[in-house]
């Protein structure tokens, strides 16, 4: 049904002259290198708008299209993640209810033109999954919890203080309905993976264009380095790991020991 | 200076690393403990994920035991054979506590039993020794000419079979307290993931009647062996041993070892003993606190790993 409804209003942006609209775009990086000293880093997402060849372009008869707008959302790889709520029972706090969220990014940005609810309606927010809320599935909560909203709530403000969540209206710098730029900040706390960033174009709360690009964000060097050894020579690495802290407490027994014996 | 951590995957201050490091290093120099019941709040609270701290954390105390042990071992204070029996009592109760720890998971609940059976054992274990060392810190101070009284040497532990020599403490016991210790030592251990070092320090002060100066070294050396096993096993089974945050933390830590060791030779044994007494009293008032108190966010984060 969803996918009848996507393909109808397809037919119908492309039937209407005038209105077809395309997005160029591209990102200050394609990939992101997470070396050891990796404090974040800033991504600038830039395009423009263009007409689709071959429509109308300014056509005088036609009425005056509605403003367009732009929505930028950064995404990181999704992963299973267990919300807990701590209740208090016979005194103690501990951790009662649990809520298996079964895919949440582990970073989520979203940046827009506009004020959010202006600028999209929630059918189609929800079909493109756009907001922080769309961007989090969660199936079958409910036999858990009974309520999974104040859970999902608690996710997203947990992560929003760590700097991987968040949604800056305004955001997108769109100048003469053509040319568009956001900034999106890198927290230092960055997981990798393949992150992807989606461009949506809306006019009157619609979709009427999108653009996706894939964002590489990898460990470089030493962190690659030991993060392989960990996972694929795990009994080595253990080994490795346990000589440098022999070596390193005899070494400071040693130096402590020449010093004391030097004064 | 930040720097990003490949296995943890956030980014910390090293100077802030080196700090912990040092502080836990200091502690586990003069008392002989490990100090992961105290590195373990520290690093989550700083943001590290649980799991990565804990398995971090034990290769970090194998470093600043190593090197405690080895300023002990240069005094002669370790009591390689004490140690050696304890340790063969502590893997069984290793072995022990996991069974027993995944029983207490089939039952549910498993995290509020380890977290109220810690309040219970630290609050009593300090709560005794602060007491006892106190008036014997008292006595020691009242009468200075007078010797401090000897410690009793003879108890219920000293009349059972298999008895062997202990040289270095100067005991003629049985063997089968010092494995009994060992054994409730490693059940703990396996239960609460830590060394257990605060909880065999005074065990062997109290039941098995040792020198307080023989315990640190000799309890140094039974926790490098725990940790490094718990090391390896961590790094095998859940590759969670971030050897960046380690090496940061361990320089820290053993140059704090020898710092540590160096005060407690400084200190009395009395001294020594009301001081720790206070630290794992404290340790017990904090987590006493964490229960009863209503935390700010009530809901918390965990990640099963494994990106989809």
């Amino acid at each position: 049904m969803i996918r009848l409804v996507a393909l109808v209003t397809l037919f119908w942006n492309l039937a209407l002259p005038g209105s077809a609209q395309h997005i160029v775009a591209d990102l200050s990086q394609s990939r992101v290198a997470i070396t050891a000293s990796f404090s974040g880093s800033d991504i600038v997402v830039f395009g423009a708008v263009r007409p689709e060849p071959g429509s109308i372009v300014e056509d005088p008869t036609m009425p005056v299209a509605a403003p367009l707008d732009v929505i930028v959302a950064v995404s990181g790889p999704r992963e299973r993640v267990t919300v807990r709520k701590k209740d208090r029972r016979a005194g103690i706090w501990v951790n009662a209810e649990a809520l298996d969220v079964d895919a949440a990014p582990t970073f989520y940005k979203v940046a827009t033109s506009g004020p959010l609810d202006k600028i999209l309606n929630e059918s189609d927010d929800s079909r493109h999954r756009i907001s922080i809320d769309h961007a989090i599935r969660s199936v079958g909560g409910a036999e858990q919890v009974g309520d999974t909203t104040p859970f999902i709530d608690a996710l997203v403000r947990i992560r929003m203080e760590d700097g991987l969540y968040g949604i800056e209206e305004n955001g997108v710098y769109l100048t003469e309905q053509t040319l568009f730029r956001s900034d999106i900040a890198l927290p230092a706390n960055l997981v990798e993976g393949e992150y992807t960033t989606r461009i949506f174009l809306t006019r009157e709360g619609k979709v009427v264009a999108e653009y996706a690009r894939a964002l590489d964000v990898r460990k470089v060097g030493i962190e690659r380095w030991i993060y392989t050894l960990a996972q694929e020579q795990a009994l080595l690495y253990g080994l490795l790991s346990l000589a440098i802290a022999i070596i390193a407490g005899w070494g400071a027994s040693a130096a402590f020991k020449y010093a004391r014996g030097q004064s | 200076m930040q720097i990003y951590l490949p296995i943890a995957e956030v980014s910390v201050n090293a100077f802030l690393l080196l700090g912990l490091g040092g502080l836990v290093g200091i502690l586990s120099g003069m008392f002989g403990v490990g100090g992961g019941f105290l590195m373990t709040p520290l690093l989550f609270f700083i943001g590290i994920p649980p799991a990565v701290a804990v398995a971090t954390e034990a290769n970090q105390i194998v470093a600043s035991s190593f090197s405690g042990m080895l300023a002990h071992w240069r005094r002669k204070t370790v009591d390689i054979r004490m140690g050696a029996v304890l340790q063969i009592g502590g893997l069984i109760g290793a072995a022990f506590g996991v069974v027993l720890f995944n029983f207490l998971k089939s039952l549910g609940q498993v995290d509020l039993l380890i977290k109220l059976s810690y309040v219970i054992f630290l609050g009593i274990v300090g709560g005794l020794m602060f007491v006892e060392s106190l008036g014997a810190l008292r006595r020691a101070n009242s009468k200075e000419p007078v010797k401090p009284p000897v410690r009793r040497q003879r108890n219920w532990v000293h009349t059972w079979p298999l008895k062997m020599r202990f040289r270095t403490s100067g005991l003629y016991i049985s063997v089968i307290p010092p494995i009994l210790v060992g054994m409730a030592v490693g059940v703990l251990a396996a239960i609460m993931g830590v060394g257990g070092g605060f909880i065999m320090v005074p065990a062997m002060i109290y039941i098995l009647g040792m020198p307080t100066k023989v315990v640190v070294g000799t309890s140094l050396f039974q926790i490098i062996l725990v940790t490094a096993f718990t090391t390896l096993l961590h790094a095998t089974t859940n590759h969670t041993v971030d050897m960046a945050l380690a090496v940061l933390l361990l320089i820290g830590g053993v140059v704090g070892a020898q710092i540590g060791t160096q005060i407690g030779t400084k200190l009395k044994a009395e001294q020594l003993r009301v001081l720790l007494a206070g630290l794992v009293l404290l340790v017990c008032g904090k987590l006493a606190a964490d229960l009863l108190i209503q935390p700010a966010e009530l809901y918390s984060l965990g990640t099963e790993g494994g990106h989809s």
